[in-house]
């Protein structure tokens, strides 16, 4: 295939970026978009010109480092996947592909196609754990029986990879479908249950602190998301958030 | 509160409160509304009831009036932190692939709602609130003896750029009510297995109600 991308270039977070044109020949239907990305780098490299720079770690979709905006959204077209899994059997020969990265101020670009995404951390940092002690006496985990629907539901909360699709697909740049499975994920669990009103207070407090944008209900994370996270979970926190507020 | 309504949950809580309080007063507004297609004096009856009782014109118009302004006003709030969010927007962004026209536009069938209600407020509570209020004229009657509402909504339509006017400002309130009234359970945490029929319900309310209000204008004008 033969392929004409438009990607974003910008040199480092201080300086102002451009959509730069690149002529891509020879792309096999079944490389990666990452792969496709490799060969890109590896001609402009050859040709002794700065490769662009992206984020990729695992390349098997559990990790969530690979971002990127393709052709407007989320790791491009197909759904349930992330970018790392997106093949180019999905285009076709002569497409123009837009590659930007994921747009949130809460995300600032880093260089090229690579955003910071620590204030997810951040957001963890805030709430996103249980205080255990583990020196010694920790409990067995089957000790305290947790019924299945919970156990699925907060361990379906539990598969997201904070890979931040969801900011980056939300016409807003909203964290909450990230936020709320991080909430929910323990707001299910009794383990949870002690830290549950700090937790959800402190959790939103950063989110907000940090920028993002509000939920507007678009459903768009939702679809984007690469491991389904649902919707479910943020009304689920939007009832934490309120009883605590109440509480607190 | 003010402290309260700075996070973004509590105030989507708070408009999603407001909004059903002004989606409850439609359903009102319009049974009142479309007893005029049926019987001029059924309706001049309610009008002249909701004009003049107290408890409507001193306790419910006010908290009316504040829902209104609230909604509009937290409205704009929240849209000028969605656009701080993102700063850069992209080159390509295809909305549609994951989100509906409705829910991305919220702000602009509000904004064109809000530009209908000026409108409104002037066709019809202004002059009320001049003959009632300054006039001092309580008894609703027109020179002739009669009530003056009925003859005033037939009146009002008979121009066809008003009644066109009304159905363009009914079709935005139909836009806005398809995702703003599922969204506002949502928004208070209510997600679970009777959502889906509760998009229905909230759905067929959103296209039947402004339909309703474009049939009474339509009727007017054309009668």
């Amino acid at each position: 295939m033969n392929l004409t991308l438009k990607i974003w270039r910008q040199s480092d977070a201080g300086k102002k970026g451009r959509i730069v044109d690149y002529k891509i020949d020879d792309v096999s239907p079944d490389m990666s978009f990452l792969d496709m990305l490799d060969m890109l780098n590896e001609q402009l490299n050859n040709k002794g010109e700065e490769p662009v720079a992206f984020d990729h770690d695992c390349r098997e979709g559990i990790c969530g480092s690979c971002s990127l905006q393709i052709n407007g959204e989320p790791h491009g077209p197909d759904r349930m996947i992330t970018t790392c899994q997106l093949h180019m059997r999905t285009f076709k020969d002569g497409d123009t592909i837009y590659i930007e990265p994921f747009r949130a101020k809460a995300f600032p670009v880093i260089k090229d196609l690579i955003v910071d995404r620590s204030s997810f951390d951040r957001i963890q940092h805030a709430g996103g754990f249980i205080s255990v002690n583990t020196s010694g006496n920790t409990i067995d985990a089957n000790a305290i029986p947790v019924n299945k629907h919970d156990a699925d539901k907060a361990f379906d909360a539990a598969t997201c990879i904070g890979c931040g699709a969801c900011v980056a697909a939300c016409k807003n740049a909203s964290a909450m479908l990230f936020v709320s499975a991080k909430v929910s994920q323990f707001a299910l669990l009794p383990q949870g249950k002690i830290e549950a009103t700090d937790r959800v207070l402190n959790m939103v407090r950063q989110m907000d602190e940090e920028g993002f944008g509000n939920c507007s209900n678009t459903g768009a994370c939702e679809i984007e998301c690469p491991k389904g996270i649902s919707l479910e979970n943020i009304a689920r926190m939007n009832r934490e958030y309120m009883s605590a507020s109440l509480k607190g | 509160m003010s402290g309260f309504l700075n996070s973004t949950i509590a105030r989507k809580f708070a408009m999603a409160l407001s909004g059903l309080f002004l989606v409850i007063f439609l359903a009102q507004h319009f049974f009142i509304n479309i007893t005029s297609v049926f019987s001029a004096e059924t309706f001049n009856e309610f009008s002249h009831f909701m004009g003049t009782n107290g408890f409507v014109q001193y306790v419910a118009q006010p908290i009316l009036i504040f829902g209104v302004v609230f909604h509009f006003v937290m409205g704009f709030v929240l849209e000028i932190k969605n656009r701080n969010a993102r700063k850069i927007s992209y080159a390509r962004y295809n909305g549609s692939a994951n989100s509906s026209w409705m829910s991305r536009n919220m702000i602009y069938s509000g904004g064109f709602i809000l530009i209908f209600l000026v409108i409104h407020f002037i066709d019809f509570w202004v002059p009320e609130i001049n003959i009632k209020f300054i006039e001092g004229d309580m008894s609703g009657l027109d020179a002739a003896g009669n009530y003056r509402y009925y003859d005033h909504v037939v009146h009002s339509f008979e121009p066809i750029w008003r009644t066109v006017l009304y159905i363009v400002g009914f079709v935005f309130l139909a836009l806005h009510l398809i995702h703003g009234f599922q969204s506002s359970f949502q928004s208070m945490g209510f997600n679970n297995k009777y959502s889906k029929a509760l998009k229905g319900f909230t759905t067929a309310y959103a296209i039947i109600i402004p339909l309703g209000f474009i049939f009474i204008a339509l009727y007017h004008h054309l009668n």
